[in-house]
């Protein structure tokens, strides 16, 4: 079921955001369009968290627009997010698929399938019984994957969904991702992991305190960064 | 120690009296934390998430009425119900019904603050995940108290424990009449003050105990569910 609503192309006009005195994002202007994943870098606190809030229309920008396939006004429709510690309803994982559905206004009738099919997506059909809050981390993770396709989304937003998992987690998760982005969702995802980024980007946004330094292709970013901020980045220097 | 072996009697005979005046203060007792659920657990939890002008007030007068006590209860529901007074047509004065409203009134306050504190808390972990899933202010409500169900349990149990425990507002507006209105603790009271002691003490321990056996079996059941479901 395709809504007639685009959220693509999701753009960024001049959009800052700031919390009291502390300013977040700094005059960002970007475009999320159609195609391979896009993966937001940058050191802890240079606003990855933030811009990905922003993109699902949780904050407001303090300054600029946001537009949802040239919408400004609504709320995006077609976006899902999975933050970097997803909480989870106390019910079974089974459960919790099922409400993000009723939630998506999917019909009572049709969600047992969808529920098993979610499941199975992120393999986890044999757990789907299971006290959702018992579930290891990367299973919880897996989890918040299904919920958020469960919304049948055409942009899937990231936090570092594998910040906090061993490589056998990391890499069941990363396989969600990139089926889904080989289905045709947007991927957009934090992670200031560079070896995640060169398995799954096909363009890279490079943040700084809040700033837009670089916007692009993965390739390009890795081997020939034009700021001396990514630069240090990629050597493992620290920046700040 | 006469008086004693004889209020166990009373007891162990099933006594009709006895049994009647149990009975009643059960009904009323669990009838007012049924309303005053009803309109404490969405109003505690609209309070939790809402903001609005004077809503400091509101959670303020809500943790002071928490202490409301019970004789300032049944003296407001007294002036309500009194023949002259605005409800008076529906003579309800001196019924169990009066006793119900009286302490659904004390009670309510109790259970709406309760659950406002606990709702806020889990609205501070669940606010994003909500609010991505595009979950409605209805929805948002009826999901919290269901999140929150065993922590609630015991915001319901103190109710109870308030309703089952006191005597000013079911005296004052039930009257205390003999096989009518009269209650454990109202019983309790007059029975003491004519020197009655067997039947009053008898009536102590039964409310001791079933105050226990509630309060057990919720515990129980939170432990249980909590099992269950994590």
């Amino acid at each position: 079921m395709r809504a007639p609503t685009s959220d693509l192309p999701l753009v960024l006009k001049g959009v800052s955001l700031s919390s009291g005195e502390t300013q977040i994002l700094r005059d960002l202007s970007l475009a999320i369009t159609p195609g391979a994943p896009t993966l937001i870098v940058g050191p802890n606190g240079s606003g990855k968290t933030s811009l990905l809030r922003l993109c699902m229309g949780l904050v407001s920008p303090s300054a600029g627009r946001i537009s949802w396939g040239g919408r400004t006004d609504a709320m995006p429709m077609r976006c899902a997010i999975v933050f970097q510690r997803p909480v989870m309803l106390r019910r079974s994982a089974a459960a919790n698929v099922a409400y993000a559905l009723a939630q998506a206004r999917v019909p009572d009738r049709a969600r047992g399938e969808r529920v098993a099919h979610l499941l199975d997506r992120v393999g986890l059909a044999d757990l789907a019984e299971r006290p959702a809050r018992r579930l290891s981390g990367g299973e919880q993770q897996r989890l918040a994957l299904a919920r958020a396709l469960a919304r049948d989304p055409e942009i899937l937003l990231l936090d570092e969904p594998t910040a906090n998992l061993d490589p056998t987690a990391t890499r069941a998760v990363e396989e969600i991702v990139l089926k889904a982005a080989e289905s045709g969702v947007k991927i957009v995802m934090a992670s200031h992991d560079l070896g995640q980024v060169r398995r799954l980007a096909g363009d890279v946004i490079f943040l700084v305190r809040g700033a837009l330094r670089e916007r692009k292709l993965v390739i390009d970013f890795l081997d020939n960064p034009s700021t001396p901020e990514a630069s240090a980045f990629l050597r493992g220097d620290l920046v700040i | 120690m006469s008086d004693q072996s004889s209020a166990w009697q009373l007891i162990l005979n099933g006594d009709a009296v006895l049994f009647a005046i149990v009975r009643l203060s059960l009904v009323v007792s669990l009838s007012a934390v049924a309303f005053a659920a009803l309109i404490g657990l969405p109003l505690g939890a609209l309070l939790a998430f809402s903001r609005f002008r004077g809503r400091s007030f509101l959670v303020v007068l809500f943790n002071a009425l928490m202490g409301l006590p019970p004789v300032v209860a049944g003296l407001a529901v007294y002036l309500l119900l009194s023949r002259s007074g605005p409800l008076g047509p529906w003579g309800l004065l001196f019924t169990p019904s009066a006793m119900v409203i009286a302490q659904t009134i004390l009670i309510t306050p109790i259970i709406a603050a309760l659950t406002r504190q606990t709702i806020e808390d889990l609205w501070a972990e669940y606010r994003d995940e909500l609010s991505a899933m595009g979950v409605g202010p209805v929805a948002r409500m009826m999901t919290l108290l269901w999140e929150a169900r065993y922590s609630l349990l015991t915001a319901l149990l103190a109710g109870f424990g308030r309703a089952a425990a006191e005597v000013g507002a079911v005296m004052i507006v039930g009257g205390n009449i003999d096989g009518f209105t009269r209650t454990m603790t109202t019983t309790i009271a007059l029975e003491t003050s004519k020197g009655n002691l067997p039947l009053a003490m008898g009536l102590g321990l039964v409310l001791v105990t079933i105050v226990l056996a509630v309060n057990a079996a919720a515990w129980g059941t939170r432990v249980w569910a909590e099992r269950q479901a994590a």
